[in-house]
């Protein structure tokens, strides 16, 4: 069995990111989601049994599915706590779809929050405290973060295949006109060019402040449904057709290539699943923490040959009014990344583009998109392929 | 170092990884290859990845090895980095295989290249823990 149609998303629900938390809390931002895509979807709190829930970064307690489905009066059938980083909202939706397929639920809520900014999100916490191999051989030398892990990434790349600075920021230039034509992003109205992101400060080699993503306050839920549940949703249901999960590591220099990431897996076999290929798709939505990791995507999934990312990029329009719509919320570098709701804003964008009701950002005739949510430094990955 | 305090992250090692660190205050760069498989290993652990053989040996690498990927830090997370950027944090990977992150030291962040020869080079950080830089090759095999 697969788990083509098996499951639809039905519902979605979404804060505008904000540079802080101004007040609110991380279970209020979940709630105030949650409750957004059961509207959406049409469901009161007792018709959902499912709760998956992506565990807020700076807030890491036990428990989660149980505290929100408390609060919000859900008594899930099937509680999940996916915490495979930036590619937990994209596993949400196939673990929810196989959830429904074996009959564990028959309405799945995902959902993401975080209450964060900048200064929160990068300050050392102490309650970190464990013997990892990662602190005993990666911090004492002073990474930055995961964002050194992409920058080591990006500059083996360019090593390997040629590809430059100007391909890369082409990525975040056309993302963020992308995000101009979306009122609910966090750089709405704020036009920049590919000089602007080469002439941003570099922050860690071969990284522009401009090509990496900002931490910030915001949430996004949506709602998985069976497809007897399917047949009587307000809105066109967003099918579930294909979808694959891989990781391969968590420290790079673990990685078996750092180059290649588990995409190469998981794409081609969620397209499969799909019966589908790249050239079908008419809207690429997948996750771009930094400017290199749409590149890798991109040519990982099959949008065009190993290596060949850069000259791709440059010669592809990847606006909503492009020959390749990609990121088309403005992506999270442009629409901003609220803890794991940043990973979800992936899937809440292609729900939106399928079901056609983008505004002014809507790619003509959507029907099928690719999905992909990555974890770690490019360690975890979990596609999907979605379709009306 | 003496009289200041290191405020850096320390390494602390395991029952499983003192050997490695033993090694770096020895100006040894040790690996652990397994028995059964002979596969090199690293970072040290109980059990071989490769074959789940619980027979691991240590074994003193050469201690040379090429920059597979770098980048300069700018801008660092951990306060205590801050007065060291910008700063070069680089994947080695070893003659005998396995890679490694570390700092390349003794050049400029500048003149560090991808795939450039590397030695290993010791930095007692503490009396107790030694951490294990890289920088440029010297010797003959720079010609
Ligand atoms: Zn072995």
């Amino acid at each position: 069995m697969t788990l083509k149609r098996a499951a639809a998303i039905t519902g979605i629900g979404e804060l505008k990111p904000t540079r802080n938390p101004d007040g609110k809390t991380t279970l209020g931002i979940m709630a105030e989601v949650s409750r957004l895509a059961m509207l959406d979807a049409g469901l009161e709190p007792k018709d959902v049994d499912g709760l998956l829930i992506g565990p807020p970064i700076v807030e890491m307690v036990p428990m989660w599915p149980s505290v929100l489905g408390e609060y919000l009066g859900v008594h899930p059938r099937y509680s999940n706590v996916v915490d495979i980083g930036g590619a937990s909202a994209a596993g949400m939706v196939w673990r929810a779809a196989a959830a429904i397929a074996a009959g564990h639920c028959r309405a799945a809520l995902c959902v993401t929050g975080e209450a964060s900014d900048v200064e929160t999100f990068y300050s050392p916490r102490a309650r970190r405290r464990s013997q990892l191999p990662y602190r005993e051989f990666e911090v004492p030398y002073g990474p930055m973060g995961v964002n050194s892990g992409y920058a080591l990434i990006a500059q083996r790349h360019m090593f390997e295949y040629g590809t430059t600075s100007r391909q890369l920021a082409k990525i975040a230039a056309d993302q963020r006109t992308n995000a101009c034509a979306n009122p609910d992003a966090l750089f709405f109205d704020q036009p920049i060019t590919i000089d602007d992101v080469l002439d941003s400060p570099l922050v860690v080699d071969p990284l522009h402040l401009l090509e990496i993503v900002m931490p910030c306050t915001g949430g996004a839920a949506f709602v998985v449904v069976s497809p007897e549940a399917a047949r009587q949703s307000p809105r066109p249901p967003v099918w579930l057709l294909g979808a694959a999960e891989y990781a391969t590591h968590m420290m790079l220099s673990q990685a078996p290539d750092i180059t290649t990431s588990p995409i190469a897996v998981t794409a081609p076999k969620a397209f499969q699943t799909a019966g589908v290929s790249p050239e079908d798709v008419d809207l690429v939505s997948v996750y771009d923490c930094y400017t290199i990791t749409v590149l890798i995507t991109l040519e990982d999934a099959g949008f065009c040959p190993k290596g060949g990312g850069g000259p791709f990029v440059a010669e592809h329009d990847l606006t909503y009014r492009g020959d390749l719509p990609l990121n088309t919320h403005g992506g999270q570098l442009s629409f901003g990344q609220p803890g794991l709701a940043g990973g979800a804003s992936h899937v809440t964008e292609a729900v939106r583009q399928l079901q056609g009701r983008a505004g002014s950002r809507q790619v003509p005739n959507c029907e099928l998109a690719f999905v992909n949510g990555n974890g770690g430094v490019m360690s975890e990955q979990a596609s999907l392929v979605l379709g009306r | 170092m003496a009289g200041e305090e290191y405020r850096k992250p320390l390494p602390q090692p395991s029952e499983t990884s003192r050997p490695f660190w033993q090694g770096t205050q020895a100006r040894e760069l040790r690996l652990q290859q397994c028995r059964d498989c002979g596969k090199r290993i690293f970072y040290p652990r109980a059990i071989c990845p490769f074959c789940l053989s619980e027979h691991l040996d240590w074994v003193v690498a050469t201690g040379k090895g090429k920059v597979y990927s770098y980048t300069v830090v700018r801008r660092a997370m951990h306060p205590a980095f801050q007065e060291d950027v910008p700063y070069v944090l680089a994947i080695v990977e070893l003659d005998e295989g396995p890679r490694l992150t570390t700092n390349i030291v003794g050049v400029g962040p500048e003149d560090v290249r991808v795939d450039m020869p590397v030695q290993a080079a010791y930095d007692d950080v503490t009396p107790d823990i030694t951490l294990l830089n890289f920088e440029p090759l010297l010797g003959p095999e720079m010609n």
